[in-house]
């Protein structure tokens, strides 16, 4: 009898563990299968992409990146996108001189310098910036920003240079300039708070190690947190690279939307505000799958800038390889 | 004497000495927590002095006090006088940079620089102390090298990171860093302490041949390593005051009494393992 | 032969208080945009609010004989149009972001997973408008409508990664010893995370897909290429429909007065409240809770 009851027993708890398992095999795969979604979308992105520029891939080739001329009419088709790759470039390397030193330097101070009760508000402020709306900054660029340079520097400079140098002349209200100081203020934050949480990992016996030899607090910043950490905020910058490259509304509001490659107080174009302004209406198959290849050009490079970045950036949170923790 | 650069570098080389650091009515806070009260001793010059005492007891806080590290930790802060050779530390117009300079330290788990080559690790201190010559640097990274008794296993790997030493060699890399910028003491906070037996026995060695030319403090919870070692033990407990525990030095004397002798109950209790 | 003197230690001493003063400055800096920005928006937005602006619809501005235009009417029609937009893109990013956000946080530790969180990376990375174009090959060529629902798949994209992100982590914030202690008592696996888990982080898991809204509510690239807008409140998300950022980007294009010019920044008024009031509120309650 009590033997009876142990074997009724012991398969009434193997029957339990066998549905259990079941019921964890089955939800561990349901979470699996959405996982998979994740990579699947971005393979799909790609291969979307891919094929959609298919026919413009034809009709130029990967010459279209060296080539300075667009012209979208039927029957005259020439899709050369030099002006928006030079745009693209110039905008982003302004916005990288801009906010890269000060970025680091936010992100020093808020993670070496600053006194402790600042420290919450302060990354907070910081990261606020990040968090207002692309629209806002186009908006305030337009109108405020833009404006403004032309009054105050630009036309000055133009009336008193202009005419020996020509990049100075006519300056308009939308141009690089203005694209690439919006575009510096908008990457500005994840500069910042990379580098601040990259620093932060940063062992504390590396810091006393030249504090104790007499170093000055920015010499021990200078020659032991900063080497330690360079991997780490060089990925935080390419990714900010990354959002400059491909931020689309802020430049498109700002750069005035001419394929053109002009003096930086003039109207441009980037790679993502063409296809921002010419996609909604394209006049043709070919003329939408010209678009397309230019953003299949833009994901591929900011893929290999995350990749690459994140590689960096992961590195140094795992610290170099026979370190004692 | 004022406390300038130059009088870091006033005594020549070969006539080179420790100093005399005399603390006086010495309390160390974090934050608004006081964790060791008023401490009153003298390290004398070329001596070791080993603290002991059991955790939380505010030895190594002490330690750090000596070269104004304690306040490197956010919200930590000492008051009161030490006296280097006379010269109080703790004056309203002394740099801690200075104080640095002129006491080293040596921290319990190895400190290499991870950026840096085993011979930027030792240059690193001389260059912020401004020189720049090539033969003058090698110099002096060799010379810091035999005295911590590495010389003969680094010679060849000079360029390699510090991080390709073994735990021991690595410790005495950061003892070579102390000393090569001359400090007049040198303080080592539990330097064993992740070492194996071997280099521990090296390091102790090595500090031994070191006090001809510094005088040195030396934080350990190994109190065979103090008997062994030093010349003078101060031993700290974790006495009560308004409710709250705080460190305090309760007897401090020559090593040979400490362990043989002992004034007080509470350090009898404690090297004969009652408490700790 | 030791060269240190007091020069040296006197120019050391300034480069490092003159290094560390511009860390301040850069920190200066870098607030006064976001000062700026948002005093601009409340100068010149605050006084644009009012019940009328916010009850009421687009109307086609009749010049007056005077000269100058007449009433210009609300944003009532993008208000809503942006809650339904991003609320529709939230539903369907947020099963995906969060089976896959429990997958990488109880059971994603191999190759596979380090594969997942890549490409988590590379959706969060990659520009706003790739999504539009992506959803305009997919959707919009093939069925020659731009529904806002297809704005809100584009959204849905950008908004995944965010949910991802933020489910993985504030599940690995729950203790290990609750999920030993469920299944000690005898709870499988699966249902330990759904009933045990799950809960203790409902807080932080909100949070994270409220600041994915807030992104969705604030993107605009996306819907250029997407949706067909509309000036009319609209509920079919099958259809046209207007939005705050579209209409932000096409007044600015058509000011044409002083009224429009006073409802543009009520709009950005309105959009900028939206969504630094959520991100502030996801801040407050974070902290509390952490």
């Amino acid at each position: 009898m009590a033997q009876f009851r142990i074997a009724e027993q012991t398969t009434w708890i193997r029957r339990l563990k066998q549905k259990t398992q079941h019921g964890d095999s089955v939800f561990r795969l349901l979470t699996l299968a959405f996982a998979g979604v994740v990579i699947g979308l971005v393979v799909m992105i790609g291969l979307v992409i891919w094929n959609g520029s298919a026919e413009a891939r034809q009709y130029v080739g990967f010459d279209f990146l060296f080539v300075d001329a667009w012209n979208p009419v039927q029957g005259r088709e020439e899709f050369g996108a030099l002006a928006a790759v030079y745009g693209t470039l110039m905008t982003s390397l302004i916005a990288l001189v801009l906010a890269g030193p000060i970025g680091v330097f936010v992100g020093v101070f808020l993670a070496e310098l600053c006194p402790l009760q600042l420290r919450t508000p302060l990354s907070f402020l910081v990261e606020l910036l990040a968090a207002i709306p692309s629209v806002i900054y186009g908006l305030w660029g337009a109108l405020v920003l833009g404006p403004f340079l032309l009054d105050t520097i630009n036309k000055p400079l133009a009336e008193r240079f202009g005419s020996s140098l020509q990049f100075l002349a006519d300056p308009k209200p939308k141009n690089l300039l203005v694209a690439g100081i919006i575009l510096g203020i908008m990457i500005l934050p994840t500069i910042a708070s990379i580098t601040r949480d990259v620093l932060t990992v940063v062992p504390n016996h590396q810091r006393e190690a030249m504090l104790a030899l007499g170093a000055t607090r920015w010499e021990t910043i200078w020659k032991s947190v900063l080497p330690y950490s360079k991997a780490g905020i060089i990925g935080g910058v390419m990714l900010g690279l990354g959002r400059a490259l491909g931020e689309t509304l802020a430049a498109t509001m700002v750069i005035g939307n001419r394929m053109a490659i002009s003096s930086p107080v003039k109207p441009a174009q980037t790679a993502a505000s063409l296809i921002a302004n010419q996609l909604p209406n394209a006049n043709s198959d070919l003329h939408g799958s010209a678009l397309i290849l230019v953003a299949l050009v833009l994901f591929g490079i900011t893929l290999l800038l995350n990749a690459i970045a994140r590689l960096l950036v992961w590195r140094v949170s795992r610290g170099p390889a026979g370190a004692i923790h | 004497m004022a406390m300038t650069e130059a009088s870091v570098s006033a005594q020549p080389e070969a006539a080179k000495t420790g100093s005399q650091l005399e603390i006086k009515n010495l309390n160390a806070y974090y934050g608004p927590k006081l964790a060791v009260r008023d401490v009153t001793m003298t390290i004398h010059p070329n001596e070791i002095t080993a603290l002991i005492g059991p955790s939380g007891c505010g030895k190594s806080t002490l330690l750090r006090c000596l070269n104004r590290m304690h306040e490197a930790i956010l919200g930590a802060r000492a008051e009161g006088t030490v006296l280097l050779d006379g010269e109080d530390i703790y004056a309203q117009d002394i740099d801690a940079t200075l104080v640095r300079r002129r006491v080293g330290m040596v921290f319990q788990l190895p400190t290499p620089l991870r950026t840096r080559s085993v011979y930027e690790n030792i240059a690193i201190g001389l260059r912020l102390g401004g020189i720049k010559n090539k033969r003058t640097l090698d110099e002096i990274v060799e010379r810091s090298l035999r005295q911590a008794a590495l010389w003969d296993e680094v010679k060849d790997k000079l360029q390699q990171s510090g991080l390709a030493l073994s735990g021991g060699q690595q410790q005495r890399l950061c003892i070579a860093r102390a000393i090569a910028i001359e400090p007049d003491v040198l303080l080592m906070d539990e330097p064993c302490s992740a070492l194996d037996p071997v280099a521990t026995f090296r390091i102790e060695e090595l500090m031994i041949e070191l006090k001809k030319q510094f005088t040195i403090v030396i934080v350990t919870h190994n109190m065979q390593q103090a008997a062994r070692v030093s010349d003078r033990t101060g031993v700290f407990m974790v006495e009560r005051h308004d409710e709250k525990s705080v460190g305090e030095l309760v007897e401090y004397a020559p090593t040979g009494q400490i362990f043989t002798t002992p004034q007080d109950h509470r350090t009898e209790e404690y090297i004969t393992g009652r408490v700790g | 032969m030791k060269t240190l003197n007091m020069a040296r230690y006197r120019r050391r001493k300034l480069v490092d208080r003159i290094m560390r003063s511009m860390t301040v400055v850069a920190t200066l800096l870098a607030l006064i945009p976001l000062f700026l920005i948002l005093g601009y928006i409340v100068i010149q937005g605050a006084s644009a609010i009012s019940w009328h602006f916010l009850s009421t619809d687009y109307k086609v501005p009749e010049l007056s004989l005077d000269g100058s235009a007449s009433d210009v009417g609300g944003i009532r029609y993008a208000i809503i149009g942006t809650l339904l937009i991003a609320g529709t893109a939230t539903l369907i990013a947020l099963p995906i972001g969060l089976l896959a956000g429990i997958y990488l946080s109880e059971y994603g530790k191999g190759r596979f997973a380090s594969f997942v969180r890549f490409a988590t990376d590379v959706l969060s990375g990659s520009p706003s408008i790739i999504a539009g174009v992506v959803v305009y090959i997919v959707l919009v060529k093939t069925t020659k409508e731009k529904y806002a629902f297809y704005g809100s798949v584009a959204l849905a994209l950008l908004m995944i990664p965010i949910i991802v992100r933020t489910t993985e982590e504030i599940l690995k914030l729950v203790p290990q010893t609750v999920r030993e202690a469920a299944v000690a008592l005898g709870v499988p696996q699966w249902k330990a995370i759904l009933t045990v888990v799950l809960p203790a982080a409902t807080g932080g898991i909100l949070t994270g897909i409220m600041l994915a809204f807030a992104r969705a509510a604030g993107e605009t690239a996306p819907l250029i290429v997407t949706v067909f807008v509309s000036n009319s409140v609209e509920y079919n998300v099958f259809g046209s429909m207007g939005s705050l950022p579209m209409y932000i980007y096409r007044t600015l294009d058509e000011l044409t007065s002083p009224e429009q010019y006073k409802v543009l920044w009520g709009a950005a008024f309105v959009l900028t409240a939206l969504v630094l009031v959520v991100n502030i509120l996801v801040r407050v309650a974070t902290r509390r809770r952490v």
